[in-house]
């Protein structure tokens, strides 16, 4: 990619964030309420969109050589240590340094 | 008044500062361990202002060139904020200028403060949600930043770094598990997921994936409605 591509890239990224913060406002300028629906579909959305970003971090993995092995048993041990500490910079932190380890070593 | 707000607001976001510090340093680290400048990093925090998406915007960069998908990635990622919004309509009523910022900066971390704090009552409400968002982004940007020069000084193998996005979903998603009883939406998630995945490839699983999931919402929720109805 080229730096101008980049910046585009970015860009689009940018307006797209952008629009889901102001779009809001501007469907429902004040005074106006969202529909049921809409409200409900905010209260289940969250959940399942994090699900879907899991998927989304181990696209590559499942399809590389090592079938995502590492990516499990790494996120087993996240599992293990937040179940145990319940620190979430720590799951984070110890998680990644023990994949880090994990491929450097053994994959 | 201003100070007030600020003083009020201050003590609410020092946790949120230590997460963001290290998050975002994770982050610039990352995109300095991928080669980028530290101007990526800065300027990327500051305009898009979204941890998960920028963790998402790297991948974005290291592959082929395709901004539409960039666009309606980013819409779908973030669409939360749409709900936060509609949360927010309310409070960030009657805050003159202030408002426009309210919105642009409206992470997960600053909703959560906004929408459940009540500053007291001779504190301005108005300057006091701006200052929580201020110096949320503020974590944030400098994390990023920081977090990238230290990748100039620093060397070591950074070979796995990139793992870092993956366990900060696992661990939100954990969180999320604990706080509901409810585990149908979570499921839903990571089952339409992993089925587009394996139908529709890593390339472009993402957007089938999220209909697929609001589909299986707007069906769930009908059945469920007649059943409670009879």
């Amino acid at each position: 990619m080229t730096t101008l591509q980049s910046i585009f890239t970015i860009a689009a990224v940018a307006a797209g964030t952008v629009l889901t913060r102001f779009l809001p406002f501007l469907i429902f300028p004040e005074g106006k309420t969202p529909p049921k629906y809409i409200t409900w579909l905010g209260t289940v959305l969250p959940h399942a969109v994090i699900g879907l970003l899991v998927v989304y971090c181990l696209k590559d993995a499942v399809f590389s050589a090592s079938h995502g092995l590492p990516e499990l048993i790494a996120m087993g041990f996240i599992f293990i240590l937040h179940r145990w500490k319940k620190n979430t910079l720590l799951s984070i932190a110890g998680g990644t340094v023990f994949y880090m380890f994990l491929v450097q070593n053994f994959f | 008044m201003k100070k007030r707000a600020f003083q009020a607001a201050l003590p609410y976001t020092i946790p949120i500062a230590v997460g963001f510090l290290f998050l975002g340093m994770s982050y610039g680290f990352l995109m300095r361990s991928k080669g980028f400048s530290v101007l990526y990093p800065m300027l990327m925090s500051f305009f898009i202002f979204a941890g998960s998406m920028e963790f998402v915007t790297v991948n974005l960069l290291l592959s082929a060139f395709h901004p539409g998908h960039a666009f309606l990635l980013a819409l779908m990622v973030n669409a939360r904020h749409l709900f936060y919004g509609i949360s927010m309509l309310d409070k960030y009523k009657n805050v003159g200028w202030k408002k426009f910022y309210l919105i642009y900066g409206m992470c997960d971390e600053s909703f959560t403060v906004n929408c459940s704090v009540t500053p007291p009552p001779e504190v301005d409400r108005g300057w006091f949600m701006f200052f929580v968002t201020l110096l949320n982004q503020i974590y944030w940007v400098s994390g990023a930043t920081l977090g990238a020069l230290l990748g100039y000084v620093i060397q070591f193998d950074t070979k796995g770094i990139e793992f870092v996005m993956t366990a900060l979903f696992v661990v939100m998603f954990l969180n999320q598990w604990e706080e509901s009883k409810d585990h149908r939406s979570a499921l839903t998630g990571v089952g339409c997921s992993l089925l587009c995945l394996l139908v529709f490839g890593s390339g472009q699983f993402i957007l089938p994936a999220m209909a697929l999931i609001i589909l299986c919402f707007t069906f769930g929720r009908r059945k469920e409605y007649k059943e409670t109805t009879g």
